[in-house]
């Protein structure tokens, strides 16, 4: 069932392509078990979105990439996570660092109660920036298309701002510490629609300095920003009771869309599903 | 903060510093590093600090149970104290006065606080007095206990309101009854206010007056927070002892009804320690033994009562 | 037009005046039993006062200053009470503090595993529970003499500071300090852990999801989001200090003779009403009360304190 490609014998001119790559990547929460069998290459400087019914795994397989997983008790992984290569759940790997390199917006904003500006200026401190801080918050605000609406009210709390506003507030201060890749866990959910626009332009700005993962709800969304598509799935285990997430399928967004290879994407793109 | 990136590091495949300003290290976690050093020390500090807070309990309790748990027996259980000097008796009395005292309290704090919960949580609707009396609330549970003993004795004790005594076991309860009504109304209020509005507006949508509504639907709703409250007050009650000390004061004999001198397990512990008898002593881990054995089976019956609403 | 056929089988669909005047009356009971609260307030703000008058016109602001407490003289001044309170309340809050804190930290953040964490909270909690006067039993046969030894090398080593210059002789300030600490120390971690548990979770993953340590992580974000609850817990654990006495009353030596010295038997003011109330009589009773008077009004100070302070963070962190 599991459509999978074959990371092991990739080419060694698309090994330069690949940012993450994800080989039989299982995750479980206690003894429930998440997802199993995650096979994935995830391109660099390209935007990759999973989609999916709820309960499929999706946020899971995201959060897995820079090891937010760690703050959840319990919750174990399986098989391995290559960034560029090396093993991100490796026994020396310090999750602190993967973080800095591979950055995150959540579901909800979440800025911090502080100023605009200590809201980026705070990450890029800890990340030990030496260069003129004024300049990176401008330019991070202006990578998040915000600087116009906030540069006369740095000084104020960034809770202050609309949720779209926060949202973006929350984008500029990852670009800020300029990771290589940032991962999004539906951060349009909570937003209306004209943020959510403005979000989406944001990341075609974003895509050419960026590897992107994006995790949506919204099937037009995946299909207006993204190049590469994961169908996430629910599956009932085999072995015992119960349900559990896998990849149905993975291929770029036109082929997902047009021409899916797996009847359930079929289903679900053509929204005849749950 | 971070060393450059070495030639052979692990993770040298990567890419390093993809912009100016950051330094990028390898993936490898490196324990020299100064932010993970601190990490290592705040994290043993806080472990040290949790060692700290806990061993006073566990040291406590082992000597409460080897110095007092050793000595219980039957007799103790059931006689009265010897006089100074002499060896053998028991804290029977003690442990009678401390039931009655602490009954008594009950008894006065729970329709009183609950009653004030009840107004706060389901009549007042946000109005000065209901302000009021959520400030008097709070400043009445930050009075020292011992004040409330000054009060007692200057309202009951000192006046001999109750035929012509002073000291009574009466006057000990109505002090630590002020002890427990903050408590009481404090759970009260805050428990009927998790009770969901639905409940309420379906009880009067059937034709309820507000009291059915209160005591038929949202009290027993919300029996568990109350329950949970009541029992740690009336445990930190049957502990109090400064309020005690010069209301109920105490006695060497068995109760002689409410309104005379009792004696209660608290202040036999303050009395006993302090005498230069081995024999009262040993009474006063014993006491200690009993009260803290009574008081822990009331804790853990409130976290029982809490977890059956949540269940 | 009634839609039920037949005989009426509700009898109560005109309410009785009864139950009109049995809801009214609930009502009122309720309001009474609420009031009773500004009563008992009242009450207590009486009893002090009115019996304090005597003491009041008789020493003046005087009894704050001096410390010279004899009753065969009738010459009152609570000086060293007042210094007594101040002092053991204040320092058991210094070493508490952080204590606390920390002990709240270790059991909030991920660090060691749910269940071994939720058992030594339960622990800590419990101490809460053990009465004061079993803990100021302990403190008399196990805790002093196990402390005299560190505390009689401060006094050869550091006898030249003032705070260290008497002999340790068994009860004093200092293990009284330490006995308030143990009784402090489980509200200061109870009230510190519930503000870290109510930071959201979010605030908590932006910090990580932006690569800071879970030091800098808790140091930076965490603990600033719940630094005005952890304050009210602080001033209210003050507040308990101040007033708890028998603990302290067992412990601290009962001396009226003022001394610098935190190694030398003091006294505060609830241990001062603990020991002398009982037998007092004249103006004994009304320095006393004026005594308990200043106890109320200083823990009263520390609880409107304890608001303000609370709300101005609150105001600040959010």
């Amino acid at each position: 069932m599991t459509s999978s490609s074959p990371t092991t014998s990739a080419s060694s001119s698309s090994q330069s392509d690949i940012c993450l790559s994800l080989e039989n990547v299982g995750i479980s929460y206690g003894t429930n078990e998440a997802v199993r069998n995650v096979f994935m290459d995830i391109p660099k400087g390209q935007v990759t979105a999973f989609i999916g019914p709820s309960g499929c795994g999706k946020s899971t397989v995201l959060r897995a990439l820079n090891r937010m997983n760690d703050l959840i008790e319990g919750c174990t992984l399986k098989g391995r996570v290559l960034f560029h290569g090396q093993d991100l759940y490796a026994r020396d790997v310090d999750a602190v660092e993967v973080r800095r390199r591979i950055g995150m917006v959540f579901q909800k904003p979440n800025p911090f109660p502080k100023s605009i500006y200590e809201n980026i200026a705070f990450g890029a401190r800890i990340n030990g920036y030496k260069g003129d801080m004024d300049e990176l918050v401008e330019r991070s605000l202006r990578k998040a298309a915000i600087w116009d609406e906030t540069k006369d009210k740095l000084k104020q709390s960034g809770c202050a701002l609309s949720g779209g506003q926060q949202q973006r507030l929350c984008i500029a201060r990852t670009v800020a510490i300029e990771p290589e890749v940032i991962l999004m866990d539906e951060p349009c959910s909570a937003l209306d629609p004209i943020s959510t626009l403005k979000i989406e332009e944001m990341i075609h700005e974003l895509k050419k300095s960026y590897t992107i993962v994006i995790v949506t709800h919204n099937m037009q969304q995946a299909v207006r920003v993204s190049d590469m598509t994961g169908f996430f799935n629910v599956q009932a285990k085999a072995d015992i009771d119960g349900k559990v997430g896998c990849l149905e399928e993975f291929a770029p967004t036109e082929q997902i869309f047009n021409a899916p290879s797996q009847q359930a994407t079929q289903d679900y793109v053509s929204g005849r599903f749950g | 903060m971070h060393t450059s990136l070495s030639p052979q590091a692990p993770g040298s495949r990567i890419p390093a510093a993809s912009a100016g300003g950051f330094q990028r290290g390898s993936l490898t976690f490196r324990p020299q590093l100064s932010r993970n050093r601190w990490n290592a020390v705040l994290t043993g500090l806080a472990g040290l600090a949790t060692t700290i807070a806990v061993l006073p309990l566990v040291l406590v309790l082992a000597y409460v149970l080897i110095k007092g748990g050793s000595l219980i027996s039957f007799s103790l259980l059931t006689q009265l104290p010897p006089a100074p000097g002499l060896e053998g008796g028991g804290i029977g009395n003690a442990i009678v006065g401390t039931l009655l005292v602490t009954a008594i309290a009950a008894l006065i704090a729970i329709p009183v606080g609950v009653g004030g919960g009840i107004y706060l949580a389901e009549y007042s609707s946000g109005g000065s007095f209901a302000s009021f009396v959520r400030f008097g609330t709070n400043v009445l549970a930050g009075v020292p206990s011992i004040i409330c003993g000054v009060f007692v004795y200057g309202l009951i004790v000192s006046t001999r309101i109750f035929f012509g005594q002073s000291y009574s076991a009466m006057a000990g309860g109505i002090a630590l009854a002020v002890l427990m009504i903050p408590t009481v109304i404090k759970t009260t209020d805050e428990g009927l206010k998790l009770v969901p509005q639905e409940l309420r507006l379906g009880a009067l949508g059937v034709g309820a007056s507000k009291m059915v509504t209160i005591t038929h639907i949202t009290l027993p709703a919300a029996f568990s927070p109350i329950a949970t409250g009541i029992v740690l007050g009336i445990a930190r009650a049957a502990g109090e002892t400064a309020p005690l000390i010069f209301t109920a004061l105490f006695s060497p004999f068995w109760p002689e009804g409410v309104f005379n001198p009792i004696a209660t397990m608290s202040v036999l512990i303050y009395n006993f320690a302090i005498m230069p008898y081995q024999a009262q002593i040993s009474l006063a881990w014993a006491a200690s033994f009993v009260l803290v054995l009574m008081i822990l089976a009331a804790n853990l019956l409130a976290r029982w009562l809490s977890q059956l609403a949540r269940a | 037009m009634r839609l039920d056929s037949g005989p009426d089988l509700f009898t109560l669909r005109r309410r009785p005046v009864s139950d009109k005047l049995a809801d009214r009356g609930f009502r009122w009971l309720t309001v009474a039993l609420a009031s009773l609260v500004g009563l008992v307030l009242l009450g207590i703000l009486l009893t002090v006062m009115g019996g304090s008058r005597q003491a009041i016109s008789a020493y003046g602001l005087a009894f704050l200053t001096t410390s010279n407490w004899d009753p065969v003289g009738d010459q009152y001044g609570a000086l060293t009470a007042i210094y007594g309170t101040i002092v053991t309340s204040a320092l058991s809050l210094v070493i508490a503090v952080p204590l606390g804190v920390g002990t709240a930290i270790f059991l909030t953040e991920n660090i060691i595993p749910t269940k071994l964490r939720d058992i030594l909270a339960l622990m800590v909690e419990l101490l809460a529970a053990i009465p004061s006067v079993v803990l100021g039993l302990w403190a008399i046969f196990v805790m002093e003499p196990f402390l005299r030894p560190f505390l009689s090398f401060l006094y050869t080593r550091l006898g030249w500071l003032p705070v260290f210059s008497t002999d340790p002789q068994g009860p004093g300030m200092a293990p009284a300090i330490l006995i308030l600490v143990v009784m402090i120390l489980p509200i200061i971690t109870a009230i510190a852990r519930d503000s870290l548990l109510q930071v959201p979770p979010e605030l908590r993953q932006a910090a990580y999801g932006i690569g800071t340590t879970r030091w800098g992580a808790i140091l930076q974000v965490i603990l600033p989001a719940a630094v005005s609850g952890i304050a009210g817990g602080v001033m209210l654990a003050l507040g308990r200090a101040m007033g708890e006495t028998m603990a302290v009353t067992m412990i601290i030596g009962n001396s009226n003779n003022f001394s610098w010295s935190l190694l030398a038997p003091g006294n505060t003011i609830s241990s001062m009403l603990a020991n002398q109330f009982g037998e007092a009589d004249g103006n004994q009773v009304s320095a006393l009360m004026y005594a308990a008077l200043v106890l109320m009004l200083l823990t009263l100070l520390v609880n409107v304190l304890a608001q303000w302070v609370v709300r101005r963070l609150s105001l600040k962190y959010t």
